[in-house]
């Protein structure tokens, strides 16, 4: 296997309602990417794309659709898609291209636009559950996540008020973004006084339905020198799926959220993550989330998430930052993008090019999560400089 | 890297929902005709027929013991094919769940207007393996009193409305 370095990366603003097409988002992204590091479309061999449910713009075959915005004209392209997951799959995806010896670049896009199903997206979701067993009781995403939440809290003692903080603290982390589309001073009070939406979830602890997308170049090595000073290299990817029978799984632990991780430390020679890593970006489309994968993520021990949290050690000047950007819950989460944005996160950080966002202290490993379909998937990707 | 701000205003019109719902734009109306006949499958249609009577039914696999519900005609965990068909009870406990104010469109609940939040609920279900559960919905509680490791009980829908369906039990209730 050749060793992969990201060299450029490009991220739209995050919009609920944005005007243009899914498309012009792509290119948007793309385009950037491209510029970042002075390369132009001719110099990329193939194209991936991440985008999640094609019910989201009510267009099928939506890999398709988005060919020409990511520019994958007459180009291999190919499109993957692992629900909420999606965005880190992404970089894994153009990795294997690679890696694999078979492609000397690839452009890696994700794109996601939420707001155009009417009247809410969460309508779409309705068909990810059983036909027979489940969408007959009317299910939505945010029950099976506050049932998820609610079996974390119940099983570590967790209170909903320290919980809350991880919202406080990504948005404000994303008041230095200038992608964001929810940055702001919030307090504790504010989570636990916003409306409920399904308890214990309330409006506070979701992320929003969010429009953007994201882009990165890919390089194999030989190129990536040549492209640029500051190349990050991919050291360990891992991915993996529990089952679908996800009633039949004891919900406070995301255990394919650890095989995952696992499976790129081992890749990346990592024997001690809490460690070895410095600055991590673990996927929070609600708050319970960023504390569940920071556990499945083997930076903490198992029902020691809040108190790392309460001690601000995944303060942005803390021991080990999470979410530096803001995150879901702060930037915003058009699905597949956030995830891209998350692993652009790392980038930059390790790049020592995240401006008012740049955490202290050199970090140079670096790791990036997602997690999605019925709450099953696990992505992961581990970077250095 | 720098972000480019985009400037939408300018360059396009933003809708109202009012103005689709009053015709005043273009839009796309479709109510597609997309009906399924779902085939249940030789484990989840015997689980329906016996909800039908009224019972409910588990598969076992000899080899990880596991005695699984909703059954299944393969173990998951062992990748081979399940064994007996074992009945378990219409008791169980709660293993997690939700006080929902929304629907499943995200769609708000009338609470201040008296409507009762929905409670979903994952129960394992008793006679099954340990934590086997199944998504159904609790009632005949006070959301509020809700609590891990309640005990409940399926409420049945009566013999001559039921269809074989998992809405033949219409909900799950406590009991002492
Ligand atoms: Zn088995």
């Amino acid at each position: 296997m050749r060793r992969v370095a990201i060299v450029g990366a490009g991220l739209t603003k995050f919009y609920r309602n944005v005007q243009e097409t899914p498309k012009e988002l792509a290119y948007e992204a793309a385009k950037m990417a491209l510029d970042s590091c002075e390369m132009k479309l001719s110099d990329i061999d193939c194209v991936v794309i991440g985008t999640a449910p094609d019910a989201f713009d009510g267009l099928h075959m939506k890999g398709e659709y988005l060919t020409d915005g990511s520019g994958g004209y007459r180009k291999p392209y190919m499109r993957h898609y692992v629900g909420g997951g999606t965005g880190v799959l992404s970089p894994i995806h153009g990795w294997f291209h690679v890696a694999s010896g078979m492609f000397d670049t690839c452009l890696v896009v994700a794109e996601e636009k939420m707001s155009s199903a009417y009247p809410h997206p969460a309508g779409a979701f309705l068909t990810i559950f059983d036909h027979t067993t489940e969408q007959p009781l009317y299910p939505t995403l945010i029950w099976i996540f506050a049932i998820e939440m609610n079996r974390f809290m119940t099983t570590y003692g967790y209170r909903k008020e320290d919980i809350a903080l991880v919202a406080v603290k990504n948005k404000k982390n994303a008041m230095d973004h200038p992608s964001a589309q929810l940055p702001g001073e919030i307090t504790v009070e504010d989570v636990l006084n916003s409306e409920i939406m399904a308890w214990p979830v309330n409006r506070l602890d979701i992320s929003p339905t969010s429009d953007g997308a994201a882009a990165i170049v890919l390089a194999a090595e030989h190129v990536a020198r040549r492209v640029t000073e500051k190349p990050i290299w991919i050291d360990g990817v891992g991915w993996a799926l529990d089952t679908a029978y996800w009633c039949t799984r004891d919900l406070y632990y995301p255990d394919y959220v650890e095989v995952a991780a696992r499976m790129a430390y081992k890749m990346a020679g990592i024997k001690e993550p809490s460690k070895e890593i410095h600055i991590a970006e673990p996927y929070d489309p609600f708050t319970y989330k960023e504390l569940h994968h920071i556990e499945g993520l083997l930076l903490c021990k198992r029902g020691e998430s809040v108190q790392m949290l309460l001690d601000g050690v995944t303060q942005r000047t803390g021991n080990l930052p999470c979410c530096p950007s803001g995150g879901a819950l702060g930037v915003g989460n058009p699905i597949a993008a956030t995830g891209l944005m998350k692993i652009i996160e790392i980038f930059l950080q390790l790049r020592e090019e995240a401006g008012k966002r740049q955490v202290p202290g050199k970090p140079t490993c670096g790791v990036a999560q997602a997690w999605g379909d019925l709450m099953q998937v696990g992505t992961v990707v581990v970077m250095r400089s | 890297m720098e972000i480019m701000e985009k400037d939408v205003a300018k360059t396009a019109t933003k809708l109202k929902t009012q103005q689709i719902l009053e015709g005043k734009v273009l839009s796309v109306k479709w109510e597609p005709n997309l009906k399924y006949a779902w085939d249940n499958g030789p484990a989840l249609g015997r689980y329906l027929a016996e909800l039908k009577n009224g019972r409910i039914i588990a598969k076992k696999c000899n080899k990880c013991h596991r005695i699984m519900i909703p059954p299944r005609m393969f173990c998951e965990l062992c990748w081979r094919p399940t064994d007996e068909w074992v009945f378990v009870k219409d008791t169980g406990i709660v293993n997690t769940w939700v006080v929902s104010y929304v629907d499943w469109k995200a769609g708000r609940l009338d609470i201040k207007g008296g409507v009762r939040p929905i409670t979903p609920a994952v129960i394992e279900i008793d006679g099954a393996s340990k934590g086997m559960g199944i998504l159904h919905l609790l009632d005949e509680v006070d959301p509020w009193k809700i609590y891990r490791g309640m005990r409940v009980k399926a409420v049945w829908k009566p013999a001559e409305e039921r269809i074989g369906a998992i809405t033949d039990i219409k909900y799950f209730k406590p009991i002492e």
